[in-house]
Parts: structure tokens; sequence; C-alpha cells
């Protein structure tokens, strides 16, 4: 299923026969099998399985934090393997966004500090951080919260605060992993929509790792993950 | 991240968790504070010694004393009337050596190539001093007060070719013999009353021409050649006894290499005698001060070295506390080689606030002390200052621990650093 209708979509992330073990000895087992995917720009996704079953994983490798121990990953159709330490920092503080469960946000420095973050891994000048920060904080309606400790603020607003400095940069994907897991069915439901309007409204790629199956359901294609293999849909819900 | 960033970003760091680094801070702060202090102190010591040895002057003069008894050879030495000299049992202070000269070792060195002025030092030991309105006072006069130059409050240096009696006394006979200030007390004249072999009495009568302060190296009032002569001339009342002289002065060349110098010095240990410089007299005081700071040195080291543990620990500490925000760095593309340098700047950050701190508060403390001191307990050694607060060891000292406190913090940041920002994200 692909929500893009424009001609033949190059894929903006590909795997290829992706595994990936952990531990060794007794103890190793394979957190991933012969996984292969491919990701359009535009697309929304959603990662479903259990606990363990390997989804982050595969979320990791695919957002460069992590590497497999068999396979390729591709970024816009070119191998990754070959990319320095520094191409990959750099590609994944330009074109990745990222939202966890848990919020990551640094304790006693305001809502914009944490906010420009990116920008300032990225080397931006401060007087332009600011200026982007505040817009993007306009856009979630928090630019009154932008002085605010980011540590004092609920739990919806500071999702919404790790979305702002998700797209700050303005990246092509965002990866979120359980976005909506610390909150509550309304503020979580809040976070969700403004997740699928960055969707719409500017065509970020959207990759979404949940064992909820509503939010699941809001993304145009879901994959299931079982035991590190990627399982139909139909079998996974029998 | 930009370099300003990062410093930015470090700093900002530090003082988030206020009480750790206030403690580590103080940690750096005592060692700081050790540090400058006994600098300060090895600098006013060794700066007034240097001064001293300035005010000593003439780097062309030896003293010459009779080298021991017990020095020349194995078991008691012979008595032959002609050369043996009593031991006078007290030393001179700037030779060490408890044996006197006699007439025959002067000749001796007059002899001796390289050697030119050969003056023996006569002791000459006044009763008192007094002006025609004042009570009479005890004074001594330093025996080897006429070659060297004293550290003067005012007037002028004595002049050793003048036929008039100078004389230098230290300061403080200005208030005593009512000569109201150093500066007045210039070109008065002074009668000094001496006792000859005999028992008789005699005045002698010299003209103040400056004013000393008081110093360790040289004590007492300074005469000129002629004033001595004079003086030695009615101690000794005509008596027939050979002269004894406590020390000899001899010029030699100034330009001469220290090798040159050190063979003059072994011609003359060849006819029993022991030739010193007043460079080398004062060098061994100056060792022994180094020495003594070098220890109180090494005791601010190890202040320092504890406290480049507690900036690990501290450090640690706030890597393990703050592993999500660098796994969250690290996945939003921060290189190791900028977490590393967060980490280290920060550690150097640390060092820079206890140092700075240590340093103006040991300023603060030292200042007053030195003026505290110089007014009381060191009050008799004028141009002292205990402590002697320089702008480039100040500047040293805060290297120094900004330095170890980046080497202290470079263990916790590469720990940081090698951390793989999936398992800092996991990390609970």
């Amino acid at each position: 299923m692909n929500t893009i209708t424009d001609g033949a979509p190059a894929p903006i992330l590909e795997v290829r026969h992706l595994s990936k073990w952990y531990g060794k000895g007794d103890s190793r087992f394979q957190a991933l099998d012969d996984v292969s995917l491919s990701i359009v720009a535009g697309e929304t996704l959603a990662i479903v399985g259990k606990s363990g079953s390997g989804k982050s994983t595969l979320m990791h490798i695919l957002a460069l934090l992590d590497s497999g121990d068999a396979g390729t990953v591709l970024i816009d159709g070119a191998d990754s393997t070959g990319l320095s330490r520094r191409a990959i920092n750099r590609l994944r503080n330009r074109r990745f966004g990222f939202v966890f469960q848990q919020f990551f946000l640094t304790p006693g420095s305001s809502v914009l500090e944490n906010v420009i973050l990116p920008l300032k891994i990225a080397g931006v000048p401060s007087g332009e951080r600011r200026r982007r920060g505040l817009a993007a904080l306009r856009q979630f309606d928090l630019a009154d919260k932008a002085a605010n400790n980011a540590t004092d603020l609920s739990g919806g607003q500071k999702q919404r605060v790790v979305l702002t400095r998700a797209i700050v940069g303005e990246p092509d994907v965002i990866f979120a992993d359980e976005p909506t897991g610390n909150l509550d069915s309304v503020t979580g439901a809040v976070v969700e929509d403004e997740l699928f309007v960055l969707n719409r409204d500017r065509g970020v790629t959207l990759v979404i790792v949940t064992h909820d199956e509503a939010l699941a359901a809001r993304c145009a294609r879901q994959i299931h993950v079982s035991d590190g293999r990627l399982v139909d849909t139909a079998v996974a819900a029998a | 991240m930009n370099p300003l960033d990062l410093i930015r970003t470090a700093a900002s760091n530090t003082v988030r968790s206020k009480l750790r680094t206030t403690l580590t801070v103080l940690a750096l702060f005592v060692g700081a504070f050790t540090l400058t202090l006994t600098t300060a102190l090895g600098a006013g010591v060794s700066d007034y010694v240097t001064t001293q040895v300035a005010s000593l002057g003439s780097n062309d003069v030896f003293l010459i004393s009779k080298a021991s008894a017990s020095a020349g050879g194995s078991g008691p030495q012979k008595f032959d009337p002609e050369t043996s000299s009593p031991s006078s049992g007290t030393a001179n202070p700037l030779t060490g050596s408890a044996g006197a000269l006699t007439p025959a070792d002067i000749t001796t060195l007059k002899g001796i190539r390289g050697l030119t002025g050969v003056t023996p030092i006569s002791p000459v030991s006044i009763d008192w001093i007094a002006t025609s309105t004042s009570d009479k006072y005890q004074l001594a006069i330093a025996p080897t007060s006429s070659i060297a130059r004293a550290d003067l409050a005012a007037g002028s240096q004595l002049d050793a070719s003048s036929r008039a009696h100078q004389l230098v006394i230290p300061d403080s006979y200005v208030k005593p013999l009512g000569l109201g200030t150093a500066q007045s007390a210039i070109g008065t004249t002074v009668s000094l009353g001496i006792t000859d072999v005999l028992g008789g009495t005699h005045q002698v009568t010299a003209t103040i021409v400056g004013i000393s302060n008081a110093s360790i190296l040289s004590s007492g009032a300074g005469a000129n050649a002629s004033l001595v002569a004079e003086l030695a001339r009615d101690q000794k009342a005509g008596s027939k006894a050979l002269d004894r002289y406590q020390v000899a002065v001899a010029h030699f060349n100034p330009h001469s290499s220290a090798s040159a110098i050190n063979d003059l010095k072994q011609r003359i240990g060849a006819h029993g005698m022991s030739a010193q410089t007043i460079a080398y007299q004062l060098g061994v005081v100056q060792t022994v001060i180094t020495g003594i700071t070098g220890v109180l040195d090494a005791f601010a080291i190890v202040a320092l070295l504890a406290a480049a543990f507690g900036i690990v620990n501290t450090l640690l500490m706030s890597v393990q506390e703050r592993t999500r925000e660098v796994g969250l760095m690290k996945a939003m593309g921060m290189s190791n080689g900028r977490v590393f340098a967060l980490f280290s700047l920060e550690a150097a950050f640390i060092g820079l606030l206890g140092s700075v701190i240590g340093v103006i508060a040991a300023m603060l403390v030292g200042l007053p002390l030195n003026a505290a001191l110089a007014a009381g307990p060191l009050s008799g050694l004028q141009g002292l200052h205990l402590l002697l607060f320089q702008p480039a060891s100040l500047v040293g000292v805060v290297v120094v621990i900004v330095v170890i406190a980046f080497l202290a913090g470079t263990l916790p940041a590469r720990r940081a650093a090698r951390k793989t920002p999936i398992d800092a994200l996991r990390y609970e």
C-alpha cells in the first residue's frame, strides 16, 4: 500500500536482508532475521510488534543509530555502509528527527534551549537558532512557554516540546518510538494528530514504532515484527 | 556544535549541579590558595635576598679568612709564634671561620698574583656613640662594612678613599640620638668612644653619611676605611702585640671566569686560608629558601592531586547522570569528539573557577597579612615583603590548575564519548 501517487517514488530508506544478533555463546539470539523493507518519501509506516520482537532494533538500524550484522541499509538508494561516522552524524542531524517514549528533556534548561539542541549541534548561529526555535514553538502553540523550565511542563506539553525539537531542523523523516506510550489517551491523541499533520502539511515521512493498534491503524502501512521477522498482517492478527 | 557554543554549554552545565560543582571547586580552591601563597612566599623571600645581595654589591671581592685549625690537616697543628693565631671561638657570620689572619698571611696574600687591594679588616669594637646632646648608646661596627654597600634609607654609601671619618648607622639609632628623621641625620657629627687594650679611653668624631635599613645580612654600623684605621690605632694604644685580623678583603678581576676564580681560591687555600665571594655565600641562603618553598609547593601539589581525583569523581557522576542526555545528543548527530570536548571543557571550567577564586582569596588574605607582618613581627626587616604576588606566577597557578583539571576531565569525558546512543537512550 502506498500513499504516494505521483509516478514511481524512490525509496528514501531501504533495508535488504538485514540480520542482527545480540549476545555471545549460549545467550546469543537473533534480534532481526533477514528483514527487507523499503520506505518511500512522505509515507507513514507503523512498525508493530510485542515487546522484544525486534521492532525498536529495526527502527534504530533504519535511523543509523545502530548497525546490522548482515544486510545493507540504503539512504536515497545509496548504500550507507561506506559512510563515514561524520557523514552519518550529519545525516541524522539534518534529515532525521526523533521522538522517544521518554522525553529526554534536559532538566534546568528552558523549553527553547531544549528545542534548538539539534540546531546547536548543527552549528547554526545563535540568532538564527532562536528565530527558528520560536517559529517552531509557535506552530505547536508553545511560544509562551519558550522561557519556562522544560521539566516543569505537563506530560502532553513535554511531548509536544519533543515534537517541536524533532521538526525544528526540518527533517525528512521522523522516527517515533512509542510516542504516546507515556501519555493519557486524550493528550496522546493530540500528539498523534500533530504527527499526522506534519506528514500531511509538510510531507514528512513518519516511521512509528508502537504496540498501540489504534495508532498503527492511522498509518498508511503497518508492518508486524515477531521474533525478528516481518510477518504478514493477517498472520500476526491470528 | 561550534566552539563558542561548546564552551558556553560546558560552562552552563557546570552550574547545573550546584552543590557538587561547589564542593569540587572548593577542593581546587584549597590547592590554588596554597600554591599562590607558597609561590608568593618564595618570590617575596628570594626577592628580598636578591636585594640584599645587590646591596652587598661588590662582585669582585673575596672575603678571606683563616681556614679553621682542624681543617688544615689531621690532628692538632703545631704552634708557631709567627703564623699561628688563637681561635676566637666566635665564627664570622660571613666566612664561618674562627681563625684569625696574621700580618704574615696578609703579606702572603699580597704576593698572590690576581689579587689586588688586599686589605686586612681590623676588628674594632667601640664602646658608645653619642651626639653632643644625646645619651651614649652602644654600637657595633660591622667588620666588612667598609667594602659592603649598605641598603640605605637615606644618604650615600661610604667613600673608601675619603680621608674624612664616615659612618653609616642603622636607622634605629636616628631617634635615640635625637637626629629627627633619617634625612635630617645626614651630615651630623657624632662622637665615638673607644677603650684601648691598656684601658685608656679615646674619643673619635665622625660624620654620618648614610642611614641603613635593618637587614638580615648586615648588622651594626658601617665605617669607612679611614675611620676604621683611626679606631684601630687608638684601640691598639701603641702595643707591640702582633696584629690579628678576622678577615681580609681582596679584589680580583671582575671579568674573571668561574674557573679562574676557582683557581685563585685554590691558591689562597694552599696557604691555609679560605676565600669566598659574597655571591657564593648568599647563594647558600637562597638555596635554603628555594628548598623550603619547594617543600611548601609540593604540599600544594598534593592538595591539587587530591582535587584532581575529586574532579574525576564529580564528572563520572555527572556523565552517569547525563547518560541519556549524551545519548540524545549523539542520536542528534553530535560527534564523539564534541562530546569529549564538552565534558573536558566542563572540567577545565571547574578548574578555572576554583583557581581564580583561590588566587583572589590568597591575595585578599595575603596582602593585609603582608602589611600586618611588615608592621609587626617583621618590622626589623625593612624592605621585606614576605608575600610577593607576581602577575606571571598568578597566571601560572591558574594555568597549572586548569591543565590539571582538564587532564582529570579527560577520563570521564572519554567515557561519555564512547557511549553508544542506543545504550544511552535505553539507560534507566
